[in-house]
């Protein structure tokens, strides 16, 4: 029962934002809850009402939400290819290649975890900014083909978990690192690239103060830029177009993350027993 | 050697991200925190100024104040809310996955898009809290606005994003507890809570420390949440470092003084940590 109570309070602001998204203007403005106001009246006139709240904001003149999403997957796919292939490389060079000042550089890794991107947001800027990227994507996608340490720690644990076995054996067979590593290990490790994918995918698609700061021009927006460019603009709110374009946003990451939820779970579990 | 070049290589892509987009600015911002530097001009070297402007300056006071108050309230309140969710998503009920993924999903909502949706529920008139508190007789303040509600608005809607990573983390440890001790402790007669204190909790300390030092780091950065739905008001009553160092760099264009506010941020986080570790010595559970 406290279980029930406890699941309600964390699904009830995004059931609240769906049925805000297919009212009717004037029904949002209803100051009386009850279960009749809770959901569009008449009810069977639902997908009427969502089908126009949606596509007026599909079709904003001033927010581009069309435009907003291609940008954000631009960022995201080329990141997350990025971080989810580099990210494997530098794995397994910490898994199975023996070299000298292994542990340490490892322990580096580790420790980069912990600084926060606001202490390096000011310089990674001015960096950008000499360079000529400021304003363009590449701020956002190009750091993740060096690899994350998060990424990288994921990884390097599950490639240890596999058999050494099949490394000799695979080397026996005449395979350099760089044929086990794309033979055997790779082909082995796809939950683990998966979950890999979808966090940094989630996080690009996500992310809020990286796209605030290095893209300057409102045609190069992401979603998440866009959605706040949205409510801002509107100086009184219809809280319904508001809803539709917030669910549009959340959409694709809901439907990704129950995809890959075991996977993911797992992954965030293992989070917490590294050490 | 020929070893220690084919490992080098391997980790190449991490070395040369680590030293370009890390070292590198955690270095130049350094040398940008003794200067004044608006970018349009050449950095200014002098000296300690900025350090000592962060010391007079009734705003850097403030954020330090607000921030301190958020992760001092929401440590506490994550961590006891977490242990106890994960302890009833650990019961066997069926459909307890279900609850699992509930209890994850607003984690997984763009931050954005959570601003958004949390701006409709404190809306004074209209929003669902002020709704429900009326079906009750009473009449709820209007929360962003209002000086005394923003910060616990700002704090409660934030340990509604993350609550889910530490209550899993948390539901994975308890179900790594041997059965065997819960069954000895029950044969003894000790109760489900006590049972808990005794046997559960220690187990999991060391998640504990995990987790309080996650959100304490987490706790620095707060941004997008306060800027979105308050931008730090009413009269700055929600405004965190993390705001007041990117309104130093990008709104003032103050790129040395905002290079120093990064490394007292810097300083305080390393601080924090190991004053975790340390405190947390005696407290965390060694299992071997």
């Amino acid at each position: 029962m406290t279980l029930l109570g406890v699941a309600l309070v964390c699904v009830a602001p995004l059931v609240w934002m769906v049925t805000t998204s297919m009212k009717p203007g004037d029904q949002t403005m209803q100051t009386s809850l009850s279960l009749k106001t809770l959901l569009p009246q008449p009810v069977e006139k639902t997908p009427e009402y969502a089908a126009e709240n949606y596509s007026s904001v599909w079709t904003d003149d001033t927010v581009n939400f069309p435009l907003y999403l291609r940008n954000t997957l631009i960022v995201a796919v080329l990141g997350t290819a990025g971080m989810t292939l580099s990210s494997a490389v530098v794995a397994y060079g910490f898994a199975r290649v023996q070299w000298r000042g292994r542990g340490i550089a490892f322990g580096v890794l580790l420790a980069t975890m912990m600084i926060p991107f606001p202490v390096l947001m000011t310089t990674l800027y001015i960096i950008f900014a000499k360079i000529g990227w400021v304003g363009t994507f590449r701020p956002l996608w190009v750091p993740a083909w060096f690899g994350g340490a998060f990424s990288i720690f994921l990884l390097r644990q599950f490639f240890r978990g596999l058999p050494k076995d099949l490394d000799e054996a695979a080397r026996i067979d005449g395979c350099s690192h760089w044929g086990i590593f794309w033979r055997v290990m790779l082909p082995l490790s796809k939950p683990a690239l998966g979950v890999v994918a979808v966090l940094h995918f989630t996080y690009t698609w996500s992310d809020f103060i990286g796209p605030l700061i290095f893209l300057t021009h409102r045609d190069q927006f992401t979603l998440a830029l866009g959605l706040q460019m949205f409510q801002s603009q509107a100086g009184n709110t219809p809280w319904n177009e508001l809803m539709a374009a917030s669910v549009m946003v959340i959409a694709p990451v809901l439907v990704l993350f129950f995809l890959a939820q075991r996977a993911f779970v797992q992954g965030v579990a293992m989070e917490g027993l590294k050490e | 050697m020929k070893k220690t070049l084919t490992g080098l290589a391997w980790v190449s892509p991490w070395l040369i991200g680590f030293t370009l987009f890390l070292a590198l600015p955690v270095a130049m911002s350094l040398y940008y925190s003794f200067t004044d530097y608006t970018l349009l001009e050449k950095p200014v070297w002098i000296g300690l100024e900025n350090y000592k402007r962060l010391l007079s300056d009734d705003v850097f006071w403030t954020v330090m104040k607000n921030t301190l108050i958020f992760a001092a309230v929401t440590i506490p309140a994550i961590t006891v809310l977490s242990l106890g969710v994960a302890g009833l998503l650990n019961m066997r009920v069926r459909g307890v996955g279900a609850f699992r993924t509930a209890v994850y999903v607003p984690f997984m909502v763009p931050v954005v898009a959570s601003a958004m949706i949390w701006l409709w529920i404190f809306n004074s008139e209209l929003g669902l809290l002020n709704q429900g508190l009326r079906l009750i007789g009473i009449e709820g303040p209007n929360w962003l606005g209002d000086r005394a509600w923003a910060m616990p608005s700002v704090i409660l809607m934030n340990l509604w994003i993350i609550l889910g990573p530490p209550a899993t983390i948390y539901v994975a440890a308890m179900q790594d507890v041997p059965k065997a001790l819960h069954e000895a402790a029950e044969l003894d007669g000790m109760g489900p809570i006590r049972r808990f204190v005794y046997i559960t909790l220690p187990l999991v300390s060391p998640l504990i420390l995990f987790n309080v030092i996650t959100t304490a780091i987490n706790a620095w950065q707060v941004f997008a949440v306060p800027f979105i739905m308050t931008k730090g008001g009413p009269d700055r009553a929600t405004y965190f470092y993390t705001m007041y160092l990117y309104d130093s760099a990008f709104t003032y264009q103050q790129m040395g003084y905002a290079s120093a506010l990064a490394w007292v941020l810097f300083i305080v986080i390393l601080a924090m940590t190991g004053l975790l570790f340390a405190v947390s010595k005696k407290a965390v559970f060694e299992r071997n």
